[in-house]
C-alpha cells in the first residue's frame, strides 16, 4: 500500500532548478496493475524511484504500508526496500562476473542469508522463470530475455509486495519481451502490485490501470 | 596493477634489508676472523670505547715494562708491543718510504699471518734491539722484484737490518697494511725512532669468556704501575664489533625506511586505483545498494578487497624478494644476502595496513554514492 501526497522532487540542474515531480497525489493498492506512461522527461523514472525507496522526496509524504518514510534514516530506508520492493530495470543490471544463480541470490547474500538456504532459495526462483538449465551461466552467456528473466529472479526472491519495472521490455526483441510481460503480469495475478514504467502503448494497454505523466504532474488516472 | 605495486613495495622492503644484512654479517664476519680475544691498550683515557683515542698528549707513555707486566697476568696468553711510524728505506739504488712496525715476535700470531719466505722476528726478550726486519709482499716486490731478499741489508734512516723474512700477501688486516710494512723488534724501532713508549700494547686474552676479566687485569696492572692513575684505554674487539654492528643497525633500519617509504607510495597508489574502481563501478554499487545493501557493507566490501589485494601483492612480493636475494647470493658468493625475518614480516604488515588505510576514503566515497544517479552511470 503506496500512498503519495503532494509529492514533490525537485532536481538542481546549472543554475535551475526543474520540478521533476510536480505536487503529485497517488495511491496504489495491494495488488494492483498501473502503467505508467509519458513522454520524456515527464518524470516516470523519477516517480518510480520515489515508490521504490530509491530516491527521497524534496517535499509531501509517502506512506508505505502506513509508516511515512521521510523519518526513516538510510539504513531503515535500506532494510524496507530490500523487504518491500523488487527493480528491474531496462538494461537488467546484473552483474557480469557472477553467475544467474549468483546474481540472483545477491539480496539474500546481503541480507545475511545462509549459504545453502539462500542457494536453495535461488534455485527455485531461477526454477519459476524457465531458467533451471541455466544456474551457472555468466550474462554474456544468456540471451536479452533470459539476462531479464534472472533480473526478474533477483527482484522477486526476498517475495517483496511491490515489482516496479523501468522499460523492462526496452533491449528485447518481440518473443522475448512477450515471455518477460508473461511472467511478471503471472507474478502480478499472484498477488504482488506491479507498476510497469513504459513507452510502449501496447504493453501499457495491457494493464488494468493506466497513469499518465506530464510535467512531474499526473494528467490521467483511468482505470480499465 | 594495485597488486604489482605492493609487491614492488614488499620486494623493496626485502631486498634492501637482505642487502644491509648481508653487508653487516660479511663485515663482522671479517672482523671475528681477525680474532676476538684481542685487547687494545691505548695510553691516555677515553670515553668512547671503540671509537679509539688519537693520543692523549698529556697522558703518560706506555712502556715495555708496561708491557712486560701486562704478559705475566694469568688471562693473558701473549702480548705484543706496537711502534709505529713511518721511516725513509733504501737498498742499493731503490729509495721508498715505508711504514715501519716495531713489535714482538708473538704477532705473528696475534695477527694470523703468515710467512711467505724465511722466518719471523726472533723470539727475544722485547728490550733487546736485533738488526733484524720482516718485509711485507708489496715493499719485497718494490724493492727486490724476484731477487732473493734474505740476507740482504735494508737501511732504514740512518739503521740497518738483515732482511729474515717476508709475510706472505694479506693485505689491509685490522690495524696494518701489512703488505707495505716493514716489521722490526720493538727495540730496534724505540732507537730508530727515538722514543721510550709504545705506541699501543696488544694483548691476547686466554679464551672468550676471560676478555672481561682481562681487561679489568690490564687496568689495574697499569694502575698499579701508574701510581693509582687509570690513564689507558683498554678496547676489547667486541667493542670495535659492536660498534660496527650498531653502525649497520643504523644502515639496515635507513634502507628498510626507504623502503617502508616505497610501501606507503604504494599505499597511495592503492588509494588512486581504487577511486578509479569506485568510478568504474559505480553502476554495480548502484545496483548493490537498490538491492539493500547498507553504507557499511559497500565500505566493508571495499576495504576486504583492499586487504586481500594487498595481502596477496605482500606475499607475492616476498617471493620476488626471496628470489632476488638469492640471485644476489649467488652473484656475490662471499655476501650472505638474507633478509632479517623482522623486516619481512614488518613488510608484509605496513602493506596491509597501508592497504586498508588508503582503501578507506575510496570505500566511503563509493558507500557515499546515490543509488539513482549511481544505477544511471553517473
Amino acid at each position: 500500500m503506496m500512498r503519495l501526497k503532494r509529492l514533490c522532487r525537485d532536481f538542481q540542474v546549472g543554475d535551475e532548478v526543474v520540478n521533476a515531480l510536480d505536487h503529485v497525489d497517488l495511491e496504489v493498492q495491494p495488488g494492483e496493475y498501473i502503467s505508467i506512461m509519458g513522454p520524456s522527461g515527464s518524470g516516470k523514472s523519477t516517480l518510480l524511484n520515489i515508490l521504490g525507496l530509491l530516491d527521497r522526496p524534496t517535499s509531501g509524504t509517502y506512506r508505505l504500508d502506513g509508516s511515512d518514510i521521510s523519518n526513516l534514516d538510510d539504513n531503515t530506508l535500506t532494510e524496507q526496500r530490500q523487504k518491500h520492493i523488487g527493480f528491474i530495470f531496462q538494461s537488467f543490471h546484473l552483474i557480469p562476473r557472477l553467475s544467474a544463480l549468483e546474481n540472483v541470490e545477491l539480496p539474500l547474500l546481503l541480507a545475511g542469508a545462509p549459504v545453502t538456504a539462500r542457494r536453495e532459495r535461488a534455485r527455485e526462483v531461477l526454477d519459476s522463470v524457465g531458467l533451471a538449465s541455466r544456474l551457472h551461466h555468466r550474462p554474456d552467456q544468456l540471451s536479452g530475455g533470459e539476462r531479464q528473466r534472472v533480473a526478474i529472479g533477483r527482484a522477486i526472491i526476498m517475495k517483496p509486495g511491490v515489482l516496479l519495472a523501468d522499460e523492462p521490455t526496452g533491449n528485447l526483441d518481440s518473443h522475448s519481451s512477450g515471455e518477460v510481460i508473461e511472467i511478471i503480469e503471472e507474478l502480478n495475478r499472484g498477488g504482488i502490485s506491479l507498476l510497469v514504467v513504459t513507452h510502449d502503448p501496447d504493453i501499457g494497454g495491457r494493464a488494468q490501470r493506466h497513469l499518465l505523466l506530464r510535467d512531474g504532474r499526473i494528467s490521467k488516472d483511468e482505470s480499465n | 596493477m594495485l597488486l604489482l605495486a605492493v609487491s614492488i613495495g614488499v620486494a623493496a622492503v626485502v631486498l634492501l634489508t637482505a642487502i644491509g644484512e648481508g653487508s653487516r654479517r660479511y663485515v663482522t664476519g671479517e672482523f671475528a676472523a681477525l680474532g676476538t680475544h684481542l685487547l687494545i691498550v691505548f695510553p691516555g683515557k677515553s670515553e668512547t670505547a671503540g671509537a679509539g683515542v688519537v693520543s692523549g698528549e698529556t697522558a703518560r707513555d706506555l712502556t715495555l715494562d708496561d708491557a712486560m707486566a701486562i704478559e705475566r697476568s694469568p688471562r693473558i696468553a701473549q702480548v705484543a708491543p706496537v711502534v709505529i711510524g713511518s721511516g725513509n728505506a733504501s737498498w742499493r739504488a731503490r729509495e721508498r718510504e715505508i711504514t715501519v712496525l716495531g713489535t714482538t715476535t708473538e704477532m705473528l700470531e696475534v695477527q694470523h699471518w703468515s710467512m711467505q719466505l724465511g722466518r719471523f722476528l726472533p723470539e727475544i726478550d722485547m728490550d733487546v734491539a736485533t738488526p733484524v726486519c720482516v718485509m711485507g709482499n708489496v715493499v719485497r716486490d718494490e724493492f727486490f722484484g724476484s731477487t732473493n731478499p734474505i740476507g740482504q741489508w735494508l737501511r732504514i734512516g740512518v739503521s740497518r737490518c738483515r732482511v729474515i723474512g717476508v709475510l706472505a700477501q694479506a693485505g689491509i688486516t685490522g690495524l696494518f697494511n701489512t703488505d707495505e710494512l716493514v716489521i722490526l723488534p720493538v727495540a730496534s724501532a724505540q732507537q730508530l725512532f727515538n722514543t721510550p713508549g709504545v705506541f699501543r700494547i696488544l694483548a691476547e686474552a686466554i679464551n672468550q669468556e676471560s676478555i672481561t676479566a682481562a681487561r679489568h687485569e690490564i687496568i689495574e696492572t697499569i694502575k698499579a704501575r701508574h701510581q693509582g692513575e687509570e690513564d689507558i684505554t683498554v678496547v676489547t674487539q667486541d667493542a670495535v664489533l659492536s660498534t660496527f654492528e650498531s653502525i649497520f643497525d643504523m644502515i639496515t633500519i635507513g634502507l628498510a625506511g626507504i623502503a617502508a617509504i616505497s610501501l606507503l607510495v604504494a599505499g597511495v597508489l592503492i588509494m588512486n586505483v581504487m577511486l578509479v574502481a569506485v568510478s568504474q563501478r559505480t553502476k554495480e554499487i548502484g545496483l548493490l545498494r537498490a538491492l539493500g545493501a547498507k553504507r557499511q557493507q559497500i565500505i566493508s566490501l571495499f576495504l576486504t578487497e583492499a586487504v586481500f589485494l594487498s595481502f596477496f601483492g605482500a606475499v607475492l612480493g616476498l617471493g620476488i624478494g626471496e628470489i632476488g636475494s638469492t640471485l644476489m647470493s649467488v652473484t656475490f658468493p662471499i655476501l650472505d644476502f638474507t633478509a632479517p625475518t623482522w623486516a619481512m614480516i614488518a613488510a608484509v604488515v605496513i602493506a596491509v595496513t597501508s592497504g586498508l588505510l588508503f582503501a578507506i576514503l575510496p570505500a566511503r566515497r563509493a558507500a557515499r554514492l546515490d543509488p539513482v544517479l549511481a544505477l544511471a552511470g553517473r
